[in-house]
C-alpha cells in the first residue's frame, strides 16, 4: 500500500474545505427559505384553511378569500405555459438544427439571451401597448397569458438549446447515417432525448412567471373581483369553451400586494397566507421539475 | 477470387473542409461483395474518404466534394450536389468507432431503419429485426431482452447491435470506421469475423488502424498518406509484395 505523501495530504486540504464551504453556504440558503416559508405559515396560520381557498376577497378580512386569484394564477399559467412551451422548444429547435450559423443567427441568438435580462415592467408596458390596445385583447387573462409567454420565452429557448446540445453528435450520426432526414433526426430522437431539460426549462419559466406582479398590474389586472371566469367546460356541444380567455382576472401576487398596501393590519394575515400557498405551489413545480429530470435522466444516459 | 463486378469507382475525388484540402484526387475501384480496407496514418483522411460514400459531410457546413463516386450498376453519382444524400444513405450504411446505440430498447433500435423507410407491419419489422441481430451474431445474447435498453449491453455487444441496425435494411454498402478501436480483442474477433462473413451479401469498405486486422478480413487494400492514395491492391499483394516504399515503410512499422 503507498502511503500518503505530505503533498498530496496537503492539496486534499482544499477537497475538504471547499466540501465544508459549499455544504455552509446551501444551509445558509436552505435557512433562509424555510424561514420566510415557515414565517409566513406561522402569521397566514389563521386563515390557511379550506375556506379561504373557496372565497372572494372581501372588505372583511375574516372572511375574504383567494378564489378569485389562485383560479386567475391557474388560467394564465395555462395560458401562458400553451403559449410559451410550444414556441420556445420551436425557436430553439430552429436555432440548433436548422439555422445556418451565420452573423443573422448570431445576433439573433445574443438577443435572445439579451432579453431574458429585460425588466419585466418593460414587458408589461409593451404588452399594454401590444396585446391590450393594438390587438385589442383588453385586460384578460389571454392578454395576461401572453405577457408572461413572453416574459418566459427565453429562458424557455435558451433552457431547450442547452438540453439539445447535450444530446452526442454521435447520435444524431447514427440516425442521419441510416437515412433519417433532419427532421426525423430532432422529432425522434434529439428532442425526446432532451425531453428532461425541455420540461425542466419550462417549469422555471413558469415558476418565474407565477410570481411576477409588475407586468400584469401594468396590463390592469383587477385587484378586487368577486366572480369567476366563464368555466372552460359547458354541458353541451362542443363541450369546451375559450370564453375565459377573455375575461377581467386577479392573481395571486397581485392580491397579496393589495393586501399588504390595506390599512387594517388583520389583513396582512390573508395576505401572508396567500403567500404561503403561492410559495408552496412554486417549490411544487420546482419538485416536479426534479422529479421528472430524475425519471427521464434514468431513460436516457450515455 | 478477386475478380468481381465493380460496385463503386472513385474517380478525382477530392474533398475540402473549407479552406482546407483533406483529399487530393483519389482513384480507386471498389469491388462488388468484398472487403476493401482503408490503411494509413492518422490524419491521412482515412475517415473524410469514408464519409463521402454516405454524404455525411453534408452535415458540416462549408465542405465541398470534387471528382465522382459513381455507384454501379445503376451508375449514380455518390457525390453529385443532384444526388440528395438521404437516398444515399438510404443504400449506404455505416457503422461508427464509438458504439452508437440509440438510448431505445434493443428492437427500436434495430426497427429504426425500417420505420424511417415507412414500415409499418409489426409483423415484418420483428422478422427483419430477428434476421438482423443473427446475422449481426448477436441473437441468441439479446432474444430473451430485446424490450430491454441497447446501452445495457456490453461495448462489443452494443457495436454488434449497431451493425444490426446498419444491416437491417438490406445495404448494399456498408461502411466500417475504425469499428473495433474502443473494444477488446474477444469483441474484436468477432467483429472480424461478422465482417468476413457479411463478404458474401454485401461491399464492405473498412478503416482501420491494425495492419493485422486489415491482413485478415479484407480482400483489397488502400494505403493513404496525407490525404492520397499512395497505394491500392490485392491484400495478400500489398502485404507481401507492396509496390512502394512508403507502403512497405508503414507496413512494417517504420512509420509514427
Ligand atoms: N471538420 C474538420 N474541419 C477541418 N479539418 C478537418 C475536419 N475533420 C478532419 N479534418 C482534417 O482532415 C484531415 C483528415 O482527417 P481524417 O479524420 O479523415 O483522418 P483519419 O485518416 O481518419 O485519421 P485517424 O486515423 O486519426 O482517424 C486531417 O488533417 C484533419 O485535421
Ligand atoms: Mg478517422
Amino acid at each position: 500500500m503507498l502511503a500518503a505523501s505530505g503533498g498530496v495530504v496537503r492539496r486534499k486540504r482544499f477537497d475538504r474545505l471547499f466540501v465544508v464551504l459549499g455544504m455552509l453556504v446551501l444551509i445558509a440558503a436552505l435557512a433562509v427559505l424555510l424561514a420566510l416559508f415557515t414565517d409566513l405559515v406561522r402569521q397566514g396560520a389563521a386563515r390557511l384553511n379550506p375556506d379561504f381557498l373557496t372565497s372572494f376577497a372581501s372588505r372583511r378580512p375574516a372572511q375574504a378569500g383567494i378564489l378569485a386569484a389562485w383560479v386567475g394564477t391557474s388560467l394564465i399559467m395555462l395560458v401562458t405555459a400553451c403559449v410559451a412551451v410550444p414556441v420556445g422548444v420551436a425557436a430553439a429547435i430552429h436555432l440548433e438544427e436548422y439555422a445556418p450559423k451565420n452573423w443573422l443567427t448570431a445576433i439573433i441568438e445574443i438577443n435572445v439571451t439579451n432579453l431574458a435580462g429585460v425588466p419585466s415592467i418593460i414587458y408589461g408596458l409593451l404588452a399594454l401597448g401590444l396585446f391590450v390596445y393594438e390587438f385589442g385583447l383588453g385586460q384578460s387573462i389571454l392578454a395576461a397569458g401572453l405577457t408572461l409567454a413572453l416574459l418566459i420565452l427565453p429562458i424557455v429557448i435558451v433552457a431547450t438549446r442547452e438540453a439539445l446540445r447535450a444530446v452526442p453528435r454521435t447520435i444524431r450520426e447514427a440516425a442521419y447515417a441510416l437515412g433519417a432526414t433532419r427532421w426525423e433526426v430532432t422529432a425522434h430522437h434529439v428532442l425526446p432525448y432532451s425531453m428532461g431539460g425541455v420540461l425542466t426549462g419550462m417549469i422555471i419559466g413558469l415558476s418565474r412567471a407565477i410570481g411576477e406582479t409588475a407586468p400584469i398590474i401594468t396590463i390592469g389586472a383587477l385587484s378586487f373581483i368577486a366572480f369567476l371566469p366563464t368555466p372552460p367546460f359547458t354541458g353541451e356541444f362542443p363541450f369546451l369553451s375559450f370564453a375565459w380567455l377573455g375575461d377581467p382576472f386577479t392573481a395571486m401576487p397581485i392580491q397579496m400586494f393589495n393586501w399588504v398596501s390595506r390599512p387594517d393590519p388583520a389583513f396582512r394575515v390573508n395576505a401572508a397566507a396567500a403567500g404561503a400557498i403561492l410559495l408552496g405551489m412554486t417549490l411544487l413545480m420546482n419538485g416536479l421539475a426534479i422529479w421528472l429530470r430524475h425519471r427521464l435522466r434514468k431513460t436516457f444516459q450515455w | 477470387m478477386l475478380t468481381s463486378a465493380v460496385k463503386a469507382r472513385v474517380s478525382g475525388l477530392g474533398f475540402w473542409y473549407g479552406n482546407v484540402r483533406a483529399l487530393h484526387g483519389l482513384d480507386m475501384e471498389i469491388r462488388d461483395r468484398k472487403v476493401t480496407a482503408l490503411i494509413g496514418p492518422s490524419g491521412c483522411g482515412k475517415s473524410t474518404f469514408l464519409r463521402c460514400f454516405n454524404r455525411m459531410h453534408d452535415l458540416t457546413p462549408h465542405t465541398r466534394y470534387e471528382g465522382s463516386i459513381r455507384l454501379y450498376p445503376d451508375d449514380i453519382d455518390l457525390v453529385a450536389k443532384a444526388v440528395d444524400p438521404i437516398e444515399v444513405r438510404m443504400r449506404i450504411g455505416m457503422v461508427f468507432q464509438k458504439p452508437n446505440p440509440f438510448p431505445k430498447s434493443i428492437f427500436e433500435n434495430v426497427a429504426y431503419g425500417l420505420r424511417v423507410r415507412g414500415a409499418r407491419s409489426r409483423a415484418l419489422i420483428e422478422e427483419q429485426v430477428e434476421k438482423a441481430l443473427r446475422d449481426a451474431a448477436l441473437w441468441d445474447e439479446v432474444k430473451d431482452r430485446l424490450h430491454g435498453p441497447g446501452l445495457s449491453l456490453s461495448g462489443g455487444q452494443q457495436q454488434r447491435l449497431c451493425i444490426a441496425r446498419a444491416l437491417a435494411t438490406d445495404p448494399e454498402m456498408l461502411l466500417f470506421d475504425e469499428p473495433t478501436s474502443a473494444l477488446d480483442p474477444i469483441a474484436t474477433a468477432r467483429i472480424e469475423e461478422l465482417i468476413t462473413a457479411l463478404r458474401e451479401r454485401v461491399t464492405v469498405l473498412i478503416v482501420t488502424h491494425n495492419m493485422q486486422q486489415a491482413a485478415r478480413v479484407s480482400d483489397f487494400t488502400a494505403f493513404m498518406y496525407l490525404g492520397e492514395l499512395v497505394e491500392f491492391d490485392a491484400t495478400s499483394k500489398l502485404f507481401t509484395n507492396p509496390g512502394r516504399k512508403a507502403t512497405e515503410d508503414y507496413i512494417t512499422g517504420r512509420y509514427g
